[in-house]
């Protein structure tokens, strides 16, 4: 049951966080335990989801909540929050395993001005996010999702706020600051969603295919759209991500930017695109500017980041640019490419935030300069990194380069233009990644530092392995979401353009 | 005439209906009494005496409004057409006295030593350790504020303008004196006294001013009659000359004049901008358990009045009013959250997102219909019981100065105090209107039933306004939770009734947050009766 998933972290959350003073140590173990239990019951359940079936949403349950509001207790996962699900109770206990010690957390400034780490508050701040992130993948209701939508700001508010670098309650509140403004503009499409609907339920299955005044219609997108640029965050709204990513504990960052951020893609596919297709397809245009922007002004800013954090937080802004890219090329391929990127991106950002992290925790410094040749003094460190890496810069084998190339292959098919600026961002991205490596962990060794421990490996293990793994053989989650991109872009009513290959020499870029 | 009447010995005894006015009877009563109380006992017994007295008269009329509202059909005017008792006015009361009795337990708890000893006699000087010594309490707050409260339900009951201007004026002049008690910062309190005292009366003026024009456009005080007046554009002929005088054409300038001067005296005591100026000072200086009262009693009960008036008077020219509702809800949203930003004092913050309040409000009278109605009453009664809990926390943060006012004062509380803290940053959230906390819950019905009554730019503003509102609130939490603590900060002092104020305030907030249903089908209801006329 998709309401247990839900309560199994917030119960534990509210355990942890009521352990009494003192009892700190005791607090990791349970809370890891709880998120193992979590991740084990959510894949145990995804084995139950039939990608045959020809039910939109699974493992439903709806109960009335507010009924003067129309308002239900609805669950239920398709495709796409399926595997957004699985990612996150995935990354959760591994994360927990990796913010083990205090020294998990500093933001990279001197630990005098980081006051005492509270263990007990920090673990529950995670599980509790984490019964919010399955919470807003899994709503069904869109006051539902909204609530969960909001209500995950708290938790992250805390853990910037309390357990960042130096400038924390800074990159807290702009934080909270944006992600309400967004959220409170949703807020005002949200209702006006629910009184154009006219049937008294926020039920997902009772907003889609309204018909809409086109005017109206505009309007409530808009509202959404920029809720979620803001989230994911593409440009010019993307501000706050490296100044929070700059001051927050790594271990929070990975989730964070690895499945936070991706409720912003996942909200303009299942609202914008399925609640609005006639207003999204009036805003392509814009949005795919917008996307291709985000790609290359991320990844020319990630270059001259001084900052491992921020750097990553930069090349997270190209990469997200690439999902919404995707998402808004409504072909088949781009769309199955940028729900398989958004996992992907999960995986490989939180690998290389983990890794980061662990830099970070044995340098004290988050910048660059501070790192030389990691790869001599501890070589498994450095092959992590490497390889988290790559998995970033879209290495074929490793699983970003599936999904970036099904983005690109499928926009080119309508947008050429766009399409070829965005395959800079691959050529950008091979820049960033291998001129920070080469930084941290090649040449003279200026460091002097243990390599990985045991826990810390048992951390960072497993997604490496599912990077890999993805890489070479993607089909079982492509077969997941497949069927709920076809459905969406027969909401959208976008079909894939004929192939052009009688054109191919009058088209630029395919030159044989 | 009168003479002959007179003579003839057969004045017709008013009717009065006395189970559906017994509330207000219990609390005027019990307000007599602890005249009584004042009068006839010695200063040891006053205390023992006054308190338990004002919750019994408090709890025994919210046991009969709850009687009143479940029982039959109460959907009648009472007193010759004076008091209306009706669905939305029941709810209205019953909010109204639950809130006043978590104002009294503020009001009640003696640990705090809120209230002046005596009025004349300085905070720490031998004139009030003499007062003290002697056993010289306040008692005649409890009085006082039962009168306040009595008039706070009268002034949403009121069926007719002048019984209006009586629960006006009532509710008001107890709470002009109550201001001037706070036995810290005495001329600061006595400021706020003079300051509520002037602006009210100016308001009252104007509200006077508008009764008399309304009476001219419609030749009656009753809010039926000017409702019908408004509909056949035919003056009222009172019922001993019907006959002898024929009905005129209304003069609409009266009546325009006479909205706006209502709206000004209504809008007053609702601290709309821009009539809200007294309301940073007033609340800053009040002694702390007033202005939980003020803060929640006074708005819900002004709130009522305000809906019963354009809702029953003036509903049939909705048109003509909205355009002005529209402007006075949008200026004082975006004022309120604004000028909050700017506030260094704790209780002032509080009064300028009191302000913003009074704007989301705004926003649900406007849509006069059943479903802004239930929304506002919701709204109210969430609000409501989040503010006293709120004031409640204030009083709780002291050092050797009283309570610490000024924000700078709170910083690192989260790490002195985590429990009380975090249950103000609760609190704060709400006010913020963050899910799953009874300020959403609130906020999403006023801005549902706003758009359903086709102001979808109204709920624009107010969602932007809500976002600014929330820096402010969210500054307070970074304040107490990720700033470090002052070395000779404030410490919090936990007492019985305090805390036990604060925790039904803060159940208050959390059970409407999640569970509004039950709330949400009782103020639905209760504006399913609609005001009757």
């Amino acid at each position: 049951m998709l309401s247990a998933l839900i309560a199994l972290p917030a119960l534990g959350a509210l355990a942890v966080g009521l352990l009494p003073r003192g009892k700190d140590q005791l607090a990791k173990p349970i809370a890891l335990a709880i998120s193992v239990a979590v991740a084990v019951y959510a894949i145990v359940l995804a084995f139950g989801y039939d990608t045959t079936s020809a039910e939109r949403f699974q493992l439903t349950e709806t109960y009335w909540w507010i009924e003067s509001f129309g308002v239900h207790w609805a669950l239920g996962l398709d495709g796409v929050s399926l595997t957004l699900v699985l990612l996150s109770v995935i990354l959760v206990p591994l994360v927990l395993l990796a913010s083990w010690t205090p020294a998990d957390r500093y933001g990279g400034a001197s630990t005098d001005d980081v006051p005492e780490r509270s263990a007990k508050g920090y673990f529950a701040l995670i599980l509790f996010m984490e019964a919010m992130m399955i919470g807003v993948f899994a709503a069904t209701d869109v006051f539902l999702f909204y609530v969960f939508f909001e209500a995950i700001l708290i938790p992250v508010y805390f853990l910037v706020g309390r357990y960042g670098g130096p400038q924390r309650s800074y990159a807290a509140v702009k934080f909270l600051l944006y992600s309400l403004f967004g959220g409170l503009l949703m807020l005002a499409a949200v209702i006006g969603l629910y009184v154009v609907g006219g049937r008294n339920s926020f039920l997902l299955s009772d907003l889609t295919g309204l018909d809409i005044d086109p005017a109206t219609a505009k309007w409530l997108f808009l509202g959404f759209f920029i809720a979620f640029a803001i989230k994911a965050p593409m440009v010019p709204v993307h501000t706050w991500l490296p100044d929070t990513a700059g001051q927050a504990p790594a271990g929070a960052l990975v989730l964070i930017v690895g499945v936070l951020d991706k409720i912003g893609t996942y909200g303009m596919i299942r609202f914008c695109l399925e609640l609005f297709p006639g207003a999204s397809r009036w805003a392509t245009p814009v949005v795919i500017t917008f996307a291709v922007i985000s790609i290359i002004y991320g990844a020319v800013l990630a270059i001259g980041q001084v900052d491992l954090k921020r750097l990553i937080a930069y090349t997270s802004i190209s990469h997200f640019g690439f999902i919404v890219l995707g998402i808004f090329a409504m072909t088949t391929a781009a769309q199955s490419g940028a729900m398989l990127y958004m996992v992907n991106h999960g995986f490989s950002t939180g690998a290389l935030f983990l890794v980061v992290g662990f830099l970070i925790s044995r340098q004290g410094s988050a910048r660059i300069d501070a790192f030389g040749g990691v790869q001599k003094v501890a070589p498994l460190l450095a092959g992590t990194f490497l390889v988290a890496g790559l998995s970033g810069l879209a290495l074929p084998g490793l699983s970003s380069f599936v999904s970036e190339f099904l983005v690109l292959v499928g926009t080119f098919s309508r947008y050429q233009v766009a399409a070829i600026i965005a395959t800079f961002g691959i050529v950008l991205a091979a820049i960033y990644i291998l001129w920070v490596y080469q930084r941290v962990a090649g040449g003279p060794s200026l460091v002097d530092f243990p390599d990985l421990s045991k826990r810390e490996l048992a951390a960072i293990g497993p997604i490496l392995a599912i990077i890999v793994a993805l890489g070479f053989f993607p089909q079982p989650i492509l077969k997941v979401i497949n069927p709920s991109v076809e459905r969406t872009l027969t909401v959208v009513e976008q079909n894939d353009p004929q192939p052009t290959v009688a054109e191919a020499p009058t088209s630029p870029g395919v030159r044989p | 005439m009168t003479a002959s009447v007179l003579a003839a010995g057969n004045i017709p005894a008013p009717h009065v209906e006395y189970d559906l006015v017994a509330p207000l009877l219990l609390v005027f009563g019990t307000a007599v009494l602890g005249v009584l109380v004042e009068a006839l006992f010695g200063r040891r017994w006053r205390p023992r005496i006054q308190v338990p007295l004002a919750f019994a008269g408090l709890g025994a009329a919210f046991v009969w409004t709850v009687i009143l509202a479940v029982n039959a059909d109460p959907h009648q005017v009472a007193a010759e057409g004076a008091l209306g008792i009706d669905g939305p006015t029941l709810f209205i009361q019953g909010t109204i006295l639950v809130l006043a009795m978590l104002s009294m337990l503020l009001i009640a708890d003696r640990r705090q030593d809120t209230f002046a000893a005596q009025a004349a006699a300085l905070p720490g000087t031998d004139a009030e350790a003499r007062a003290l010594a002697g056993g010289s309490e306040h008692t005649e707050i409890y009085p006082l504020t039962l009168f306040a409260v009595g008039g706070m339900l009268m002034f949403p009951a009121s069926n007719d303008l002048l019984t209006m201007f009586v629960a006006l004026e009532v509710m008001s002049l107890p709470l002009y004196l109550l201001c001037g008690l706070a036995r810290r910062r005495r001329l600061l309190s006595q400021e706020a006294a003079v300051k509520y005292f002037l602006l009210g009366a100016f308001s009252s003026a104007f509200f006077l001013f508008g009764i008399a024009l309304l009476y001219g456009y419609s030749g009656s005080m009753s809010l039926g009659d000017i409702a019908q007046v408004v509909q056949t554009g035919q003056t009222i002929v009172p019922e001993e000359v019907v006959g002898r005088v024929q009905p005129q054409e209304a003069t609409e300038a009266l009546l325009y004049g006479g909205v706006a001067l209502l709206a000004v005296g209504l809008l007053f005591k609702m601290g709309a901008v821009p009539f809200h100026s007294w309301k940073p000072d007033v609340y800053q200086g009040a002694p702390t358990p007033v202005t939980a009262l003020m803060a929640s009693g006074t708005l819900v009960s002004a709130v009522g009045a305000l809906l019963r008036v354009f809702y029953v008077a003036l509903e049939n020219m909705r048109w003509d009013w909205r355009p002005m509702m529209w402007a006075v809800a949008i200026i004082t949203m975006v004022v309120g959250s604004i000028v909050a930003i700017t506030q260094t004092d704790i209780k002032r913050m509080l009064a300028y997102s009191s302000v913003a309040h009074a704007g989301f409000l705004l926003t649900g009278v406007i849509a006069t219909s059943e479903n802004g109605l239930s929304s506002v009453l919701f709204y109210l009664a969430a609000y409501g019981a989040t503010t006293i809990g709120a004031f409640a926390v204030v009083t709780m943060v002291r050092d050797t100065s009283g309570e610490a006012g000024h924000l700078s004062r709170w910083a690192g509380l989260g790490k002195r105090s985590p429990a009380v803290a975090g249950i103000f940053a609760f609190f704060l959230l709400a006010f913020a209107g963050i899910p799953l906390t009874s300020g959403f819950t609130g906020k999403f019905a006023v801005f549902r039933a706003a758009f359903e009554g086709g102001a979808a730019p109204l709920v624009v503003v107010g969602v932007l306004s809500s976002a600014i509102a929330a820096f402010f609130y969210v500054r307070v939490i970074v304040l107490m939770f990720f700033s470090d603590p002052e070395p000779e900060g404030p410490s919090v002092v936990v007492a019985p009734a305090t805390a036990a104020a604060v925790a039904l305030g803060l159940a208050a907030t959390v059970v409407l947050g999640v569970l509004p249903q039950p709330l949400l089908d009782l103020a639905g209801q209760a504006a399913g009766q609609l005001f009757v006329r």
